[in-house]
């Protein structure tokens, strides 16, 4: 367990609230759909703070208008990674947006181990801090 | 108003340059007729003339003292293209329910600017005729910036997309605190409360803006202990975190010097406060560019020349500039906080910010329709005097693309720094997701946040504490037109 205030990663917009049910993550979804995003899926064994590329449950839903279609992907990502971590990602394709809208982790393991701070002490008193992942030290299939 | 026509522009050359004294608007410095070029810059003044003064010659005057007049003729314009470098005043109108105010107009060619450089813009705009004796008082109250000369300007290093990018934060405000004291900390005492504060739950802790190298804390040793703060705190939470470090100093050196500092221990943002003027902020805009640095702006010292409404510069017209000369946050006003700032009025400013166009909104202080030209947009922080109960009325006021910064509202938690912080992120999150869900958060905020108070202990904690806390005071800078007549301009 993560010694922060909530016990867990802290990533995306509702980590500090009890595990959204699968109907208020549909409200959010049908929220990102009427402001025109699209919905997409990531998933990772390896959620350290700048691994910016989890991979892709397939592709953005750009054309799915429907939030339970969303919810079934959802479903099976869940069937398919049950102990990852598992992201609902809305994207603006807005002019001068064009970037990610929403955010929100929908999956994650029992057990969150956090991370390892490691300190490189250098001259004058400098030192320069790693960030490692203890669950990533583990091969990629064993690692929840 | 007058309209003598010996009172107008004289046409003949041998009678316009004899030498002697004429009225402004005679010298050309007037033209009702002036229709303003899209590659103009316009600015709008409030001025209140001298008794005796009529408005249209104080215009022509504003116009003249902030672009090519002296207060007499003198023969060498005419060795100059002097027709286009004189400003012209071009519309007068008294400003409503003022009376002795009124608004003047004024269209200022391209060519009368370096590019570039805001210095050299507002030493024409705000240079001499501030002072100048014919006006008791002079406000730029707005200013609309061609495309062809916000093309000159780099803007903001990151800007507001960017930033979420970097931090892997989307969807919701970002989260502040100011450490507070503001003075007199060791950096080892410093370090724990930025420590606190992140753990618990904020995405940044920032310096305040006399905080720099004081005797009781050198600023090396103050970027040390808060890295080891934000770092510890980025591995206990798995979240990026940030800490504003203030590197205003005495010379552009000195700040370069904290700034490359800053940058080797890793931080993703440093600070400048608005004091340093217009050139140091412009090379540190630079500076950040060439680093990848989030550029934080504290407007320190704005408040001597924005809120009086009858003399000044208007915080929208500040704003405007620091966009251009390249901020990536910047402190915009809380609308219920402890600091100045009407509600409309500071949604103005947050306009200025963050759109790519900004439409004219009398009722929210904008008299011009903006293009920006795709420059990068600022992200507007609020600051000061704020707390977790109030989180619906900042979310509804502001949207997701502002940072909340809660500083004596997260420090002063009865139960503890990480108390008060987690308070702060919870009341945001449970508005975030319930104004998602479709509900109306100012109506039902207070319900919300005591629901979400049942499992959150350090939120009915904060309730509890600030719950009758608030800075219900007249606002000194408000909209001259009302929400509902209609507006003759």
């Amino acid at each position: 367990m993560m010694s922060n205030p909530t016990g867990r990663l802290t990533q995306g917009q509702f980590s500090f609230l009890p595990d959204l049910s699968d109907a208020e993550i549909s409200l959010q979804i049908e929220y990102g759909l009427r402001k025109g995003y699209a919905w997409s899926i990531e998933y990772t064994d390896d959620p350290h703070p700048r691994n910016t590329y989890w991979e892709m449950y397939g592709m953005p839903m750009f054309d799915l208008r429907d939030a339970a279609g969303v919810m079934l992907e959802l479903h099976a990502c869940r069937q398919a990674f049950p102990r990852h971590y598992i992201r609902l990602m809305a994207f603006d394709s807005t002019r001068g947006v064009e970037s990610i809208a929403m955010s929100f982790i929908v999956n994650r393991p029992e057990q969150e181990p956090g991370f390892q701070l490691v300190r490189q002490e250098g001259a004058r008193r400098d030192i320069r801090y790693t960030v490692a992942g203890y669950a990533a030290q583990r091969p990629e299939s064993q690692r929840y | 108003m007058s309209t003598d026509a010996d009172l107008n522009a004289i046409s003949d050359a041998k009678k316009r340059y004899s030498a002697g004294v004429l009225k402004y608007r005679q010298m050309g410095y007037w033209d009702a007729d002036y229709v303003p070029r899209d590659t103009d810059v316009i600015c709008l003044f409030r001025i209140t003339p001298q008794e005796g003064v009529d408005p249209i010659e104080a215009a022509a005057a504003v116009a003249g003292e902030s672009s090519t007049a002296t207060w007499t003729v003198v023969w060498t314009d005419r060795l100059t293209a002097c027709d286009s470098y004189r400003a012209k005043a071009y519309q007068v109108e008294p400003v409503p329910n003022a009376p002795g105010q009124f608004f003047a107009w004024v269209a200022y060619d391209l060519i009368l600017f370096e590019e570039g450089s805001i210095a050299n813009m507002t030493a024409s705009l705000i240079g001499n005729v501030f002072s100048f004796k014919p006006l008791k008082a002079a406000r730029l109250e707005d200013i609309r910036i061609p495309v062809a000369y916000v093309k000159t300007f780099k803007g903001p290093p990151t800007g507001l997309v960017v930033e979420r990018e970097r931090l892997d934060k989307f969807g919701r405000p970002l989260l502040g605190a100011t450490t507070k004291p503001k003075l007199g900390l060791s950096a080892r005492n410093y370090g724990r409360v930025i420590y606190e504060g992140l753990k618990g739950g904020l995405d940044f802790m920032k310096d305040d803006e006399n905080i720099n190298s004081q005797p009781f804390m050198h600023w090396r040793d103050r970027f040390l202990y808060v890295m080891e703060g934000v770092n510890k705190a980025s591995a206990v939470t798995g979240e990026v975190k940030g800490s504003y470090l203030n590197v205003t100093g005495a010379t552009v050196e000195d700040m370069y010097e904290r700034a490359e500092f800053a940058k080797e221990l890793g931080s993703v943002v440093v600070m400048v406060d608005l004091v340093v003027g217009w050139s140091a902020i412009q090379s540190m805009a630079n500076w950040a560019r060439r680093n990848d640095m989030i550029v934080h702006m504290h407007r320190a010292g704005h408040g001597t020349y924005t809120r009086q409404k009858n003399h000044g510069v208007s915080f929208r017209v500040i704003a405007k500039w620091l966009r251009l000369a390249g901020c990536d946050h910047l402190h915009a006003g809380t609308a219920v906080g402890k600091l100045e700032g009407d509600p409309k009025t500071v949604q103005g400013y947050y306009h200025v910010c963050r759109d790519a166009y900004t439409h004219r909104d009398l009722e929210r202080g904008l008299f011009f329709d903006q293009d920006w030209a795709d420059l990068r947009k600022v992200m507007p922080v609020a600051s000061g005097g704020i707390h977790a109960g109030q989180m619906h009325q900042l979310i509804d006021l502001f949207g997701d693309d502002v940072i909340l910064q809660f500083g004596g509202g997260t420090i002063g938690h009865p139960a503890g720094i990480q108390a008060g912080a987690v308070a702060n992120r919870v009341a945001l999150e449970s508005m975030v997701k319930a104004r998602n869900e479709g509900r109306d958060i100012l109506r039902e905020g207070p319900d919300i946040l005591q629901a979400a108070a049942r499992f959150c202990t350090p939120l009915r904690q904060a309730l509890e504490t600030w719950k009758d806390v608030s800075f219900n005071y007249q606002s000194t800078d408000t909209s001259d037109y009302a929400p509902t007549p209609a507006c003759a301009l």
